[in-house]
């Protein structure tokens, strides 16, 4: 049992010990303030900022919805929600192109309001929206079934109509479910490599964020890449560490007992 | 002084909840468990919308499903205190009670509750005494025109009940609101409302002040749901009074007439016991010999169980009678302490 454990764990960490063990960390910085590796850094901040404000914004009320209404069609509207996250992103390259592309269902559509997203950074946004919002959404509906409707039935019975309970009630009680199912859609944005280079493509300083630059780089220039790779482990581990603090980080006052589902 | 109106259907799971109510000032709705007590407060917070009803505070609608009205919970004029109190947990007690003042006085409904010196304490750290006057005073600082209060004494521990109890009834005579309130425990009904009904599967049995209940419960399940002791048997007339053969064998006699299968009701004080027994030295006609069974001091009584009955005598008279558990003992009482009712 040990063995195979030790194995496992050496399998898993091996690959991201070996990023580091290659070149030294000063050459690692140095090769970061190359043009290649800058530009693409800005365009994920970039892309990922927007992207991420789309899923804050439209997955907030529609986890809300599909957590707290029963209606028809809930449960299918709950496995549609879910079923971008075991799409292959090949795939959720192929649907976002025939769906918004040049010629896909809503390409007459946008081209008549001038707008074309083929190898644009909004190609981008809409790329790691379209495979980042399921996780989110996913954990915020779970975080928002989790609040006591006593809670929200008092706030009613105080007066308080449904956007001020919302805010004031099942909002801050939520805080720390919403922020870490934000942090695992981040990190999944983040690192969204094949749906954005079908539908948005690999142009430098445009539609070419981290992961895409890698790919390019590794073939002429494996110092460079190997600095990116980096670069988005120091990142993905920030978050994952953020993600665990903000799931188990208890207040010195205990409320969240009562209101969080014991943790799976 | 305000009036709520309460009529209404709501479909429950096992059973409609049927309830047509008028009060002015404490009702308590008691019953078993499930009976659909919550629902009917849920009915009146617009929590739980009915099938068809009317819900109406001095004449003003809340509710009203032949003009298809549904007023949303906050817009109803209600305090609604929850069982488990509903504290919001990541507020202060100043926070909470503060929550649907829209600029009354706070700091004076603290006071009020002596919750003062808890003002920035978090709910968590209350005490279950302490959590009730801050979900009191939360509700009221709404400025509500019906009180509806779930289970007010069912968290607190037996210490903290009585005073609790007593408090509550105090500050309910003083509110003067229309009040609706739950419990399954008939005696704290009875101590906090000027009128209590039973609740049934959904169905009010009998309403009444608890005087009433206790001198004409309308059927066996009322009489034991009140606390009086419940005997079967089957009645025959027999000259002026009522002869009942009781499964044991024993004879009891009534003053009320009745005759088939009944209920004997009678109630733990109109019950004395003696370790002897003289015939005819005793003007109650009705005897039961029986072991002593548990014996439970409840302030300054004492509950005794003898055979099937249980009885309530002064702690005096339980020292002086030396009763032991599994001696054997005489429970009397008179036929016009006992009531027939259809089982």
């Amino acid at each position: 049992m040990f063995a195979a454990a030790t194995v496992a764990l050496g399998f898993l960490l091996f690959p991201i010990v070996a990023i580091f063990a290659r070149v030294s960390p000063a050459d690692l910085v140095a090769q970061l303030s190359r043009p290649v590796v800058t530009d693409a850094l800005l365009v994920s901040l970039k892309t990922s900022a927007i992207a991420q404000a789309f899923v804050l914004l439209l997955g907030t009320p529609t986890a809300y919805l599909l957590a707290t209404r029963r209606f028809r069609g809930r449960s299918l509207a709950v496995v549609l929600v879910e079923l971008p996250l075991v799409l292959p992103p090949a795939v959720a390259g192929i649907g976002l192109i025939a769906a918004f592309g040049r010629f896909g269902l809503l390409g007459d559509t946008l081209n008549a309001f001038g707008i074309q997203l083929g190898l644009t950074q909004a190609a981008v946004v809409i790329a790691v929206a379209y495979v980042s919002s399921p996780l989110y959404i996913r954990q915020a509906i779970a975080t928002f079934e989790s609040v006591d409707s006593n809670l929200v039935a008092a706030s009613r019975t105080l007066g308080a109509g449904p956007a001020r309970t919302f805010f004031r009630v099942v909002l801050p009680l939520s805080r720390r479910g919403l922020a870490a199912g934000e942090a695992l859609a981040f990190a999944r944005g983040l690192g969204e490599f094949g749906a954005t280079i079908m539908f948005a493509g690999s142009l430098q300083g445009v539609t070419q964020t981290l992961p895409l630059a890698i790919y390019q780089e590794f073939n002429t220039n494996f110092t460079t890449a190997l600095a990116m790779s980096a670069l988005l482990v120091v990142v993905s581990g920030a978050l994952l560490v953020a993600l665990r603090l903000a799931l188990q980080w208890q207040p010195s006052k205990p409320t969240s007992r009562f209101l969080f589902a014991p943790s799976r | 002084m305000a009036t709520l109106e309460a009529d209404f259907t709501l479909p429950l799971r096992a059973f409609a909840l049927e309830l047509e109510l008028e009060l002015s000032r404490t009702v308590a709705l008691v019953g078993p468990s499930g009976a659909g007590k919550t629902s009917a407060l849920r009915v009146v917070a617009g929590l739980a919308k009915p099938r068809r009803g009317r819900v109406a505070l001095d004449g003003e609608a809340w509710l009203d499903t032949a003009f298809r009205l549904s007023l949303p919970p906050d817009r109803r004029r209600v305090g609604l205190v929850f069982q488990d109190y509903a504290l919001f947990p990541h507020l202060s007690v100043r926070a909470n009670v503060a929550f649907g003042a829209r600029g009354r006085d706070v700091d004076g409904l603290l006071e009020r509750f002596r919750i003062g010196h808890l003002a920035t304490a978090h709910p968590l750290e209350l005490s279950g005494g302490e959590r009730q006057r801050v979900a009191l005073a939360r509700a009221l600082a709404r400025d509500p025109g019906v009180l509806l209060l779930d289970e007010p004494l069912a968290a607190l521990d037996a210490h903290t009940k009585t005073e609790v109890r007593h408090e509550l009834s105090e500050l309910l005579r003083e509110l003067a609101l229309p009040t609706l309130l739950v419990t399954h425990d008939y005696e704290d009904a009875a101590a906090l409302a000027d009128h209590v009904g039973v609740l049934v599967e959904g169905k009010l049995r009998q309403l009444g002040t608890p005087a009433e209940l206790v001198a004409r419960p309308r059927d066996a399940f009322v009489a034991s749901f009140t606390g009086a002791n419940l005997l079967r048997g089957r009645a025959r007339r027999e000259r002026a009074l009522t002869a009942i053969r009781l499964e044991s064998g024993d004879d009891l006699y009534s003053a009320d007439e009745a005759e088939g299968e009944v209920g004997v009701v009678v109630y733990p004080w109109e019950v004395s016991v003696a370790r002897t027994h003289e015939p005819d030295a005793d003007s109650a006609l009705n005897v039961i010999r029986g072991q002593v069974g548990s014996i439970v001091e409840v302030a300054n009584r004492v509950r005794v169980r003898v055979g099937p009955l249980t009885a309530e005598v002064t702690a005096a008279s339980a020292a002086r009678l030396e009763l032991a558990n599994g001696g054997v003992a005489y429970a009397t009482f008179k036929a016009t302490g006992t009531r027939l009712v259809p089982l």
